[in-house]
């Protein structure tokens, strides 16, 4: 029988460029944040999960010095995974499935601009094959999107409407901050910009930042006690396609559409959907593999990663940012997602609600 | 390699990438003072512990900023240790020689040196060292700024509590 879990509380890092703190200390201020938000002590807290890359720090095991922003002592139950803080996310809900705790925070970073991150991004490809070749996550994507655009499933103008829409939003959310240099664009304007990876545009890129965020997760009356308005984990899902490129369809994404339905995203009632599109040619194909109508739910109303994208932390942020929408009453149902690896190969969905 | 199937292609890929490492402000302090020849620790502002090396600027016990510098040793005890009798690839010290656990005066972590100027069978526990630097030109941002630890002739300190929280 599932128990009933929800995010009571979430802080995020504004986005910085080139920051000088280490892991630890951009994180430490937002599991403190979160904590005081929610107003409960830490020692309580049944399980501890954390998201990072070690090949974004360039060392191994470097994630083992987050447990210090933790305040391990006594002796705490933690875990950490290899991937975006959505994915420990999902990890700390099974956990509370298993009856083994009630609470969890959930915390991720990412120093993304402390090195290549599209070299780097380009180690979650298939290591036989492609990421010898290191053709780069962005070229990766744009292969992608010359695939769509040559099927006729996204066009240039629609993915450069992602971006201006993307960039409104963005200025009216503090943590999202793109740089000024971003500027003010029309669709027009943007379309005449140069490529930087045909058929990519420089809007058509995530910002690379830096950042972090946490969240805390409660089960049934805890989360009660805790939020006035939890946002409650209605369905959860999480499908990968294959890693062999030419083995799957890229002009879809056939894993966020199962994840989708079986997470039970139900596209009538979904007020707010956050999702976690690097790419806005991304962003169109997880829209039409959900099954979303965007005249009936906000897509993405943070900015998204595309103008703000902390690698391994910009998934997380996507759930902060729907918890949020819930709790503040802004959104009665909420869909949160996370992709990982290249072109959209792995696939989380939730959907959030409210009571 | 003479065996392959006609026509099977082999390529070689080397992979590197260059990364900007910060070493955070909190933990800078201690990185500077080893360009000096002084050795700074940190101490937590809420259990007052002093770390030497800082770690990552934040004291893992307590989750707290280690924002205030305390200036440690330079003698030290030390608290426990191995003779390395084997040899391998890179080694850079005469064998044997001794690898040991050092916890500097005023610090309540203890750092890894080398022992030298002694031999390898006098080291013990509880003996107290004094830290050999380096020439001058040659000190940076490491404990290698310290070539090596020696004994400086004081009598053993019998280790309490403070070894028992390194």
């Amino acid at each position: 029988m599932a128990r009933d879990v929800a995010i009571v509380g979430t802080a995020q890092r504004p986005s910085q460029v080139g920051t000088v703190l280490t892991s630890v200390e951009l994180i430490l201020p937002v599991i403190d944040e979160v904590i005081a938000k929610v107003g409960v002590d830490r020692r309580e807290i049944g399980f501890w999960c954390h998201g990072s890359c070690d090949y974004m720090s360039g060392q191994p095991f470097s994630f083992v010095a987050a447990v210090d922003a933790i305040g391990a002592w006594p002796p705490i139950v933690e875990s950490h995974v290899e991937a975006d803080g959505a994915l420990a996310l999902y990890e700390a809900w099974v956990k509370i499935q298993t009856g083994e705790c009630d609470t969890a925070v959930v915390f991720s970073n990412g120093k993304t601009t402390s090195g290549p991150i599209d070299q780097i991004l380009t180690l979650q490809a298939d290591p036989y094959f492609v990421a010898p070749l290191w053709p780069g996550f962005d070229t990766l994507a744009a292969l992608q999107a010359r695939m769509c655009l040559e099927a006729g499933v996204v066009s240039e103008r629609a993915m450069a409407e992602v971006a201006v829409r993307s960039r409104r939003d963005a200025r009216s959310n503090a943590v999202a901050w793109p740089p000024a240099s971003m500027g003010d664009h029309s669709v027009d304007e943007l379309l005449a910009t140069p490529y930087v990876r045909d058929p990519l545009r420089a809007h058509d890129l995530p910002v690379a930042v830096d950042g972090a965020n946490a969240v805390v997760l409660a089960a049934g009356d805890v989360a009660r006690r805790l939020s006035p308005r939890p946002a409650w984990i209605r369905g959860f899902d999480h499908r990968i396609d294959t890693q062999r490129l030419g083995a799957r369809s890229l002009v879809e994404s056939n894993s966020a559409r199962v994840a989708g339905r079986v997470a039970g995203v139900n596209a009538d009632k979904i007020d707010v959907a956050e999702l976690h599109a690097p790419y806005t040619h991304q962003e169109l194909l997880l829209v039409q593999a959900l099954g979303l109508d965007p005249q009936r739910t906000r897509i993405n109303p943070s900015g998204g990663a595309l103008v703000a994208n902390p690698a391994m932390a910009a998934g997380l942020a996507r759930f902060a940012e729907a918890a949020d929408a819930v709790t503040s009453g802004r959104a009665d149902r909420a869909v949160a997602h996370c992709t990982s690896g290249p072109c959209l190969q792995q696939n989380l969905v939730c959907v959030l609600e409210g009571e | 390699m003479s065996n392959e199937a006609e026509g099977l292609m082999r390529i070689r890929q080397p992979i590197a990438v260059t990364y900007q490492w910060s070493a955070g402000p909190n933990a800078t302090s201690h990185l500077e003072g080893l360009m000096e020849g002084r050795l700074i620790g940190k101490r937590c502002p809420s259990c007052s512990l002093v770390y030497f090396p800082p770690r990552n600027g934040v004291c893992p016990k307590c989750a707290a900023i280690l924002a205030e510098d305390v200036e440690v040793g330079p003698r030290g005890t030390i608290t426990t240790f191995c003779i390395v009798n084997v040899p391998f690839l890179g080694q850079k010290v005469k064998i044997p020689y001794v690898a040991a656990q050092i916890l500097l005066d005023g610090a309540d972590i203890s750092m890894q040196h080398l022992i030298q100027e002694c031999e390898a069978d006098e080291v013990r526990i509880g003996m107290r060292v004094e830290p050999v630097w380096k020439d001058r030109s040659e000190w940076g941002p490491t404990l290698e700024s310290i070539a090596h630890f020696r004994p400086n002739g004081e009598p053993d300190r019998a280790l309490g509590s403070e070894a028992a929280s390194s």
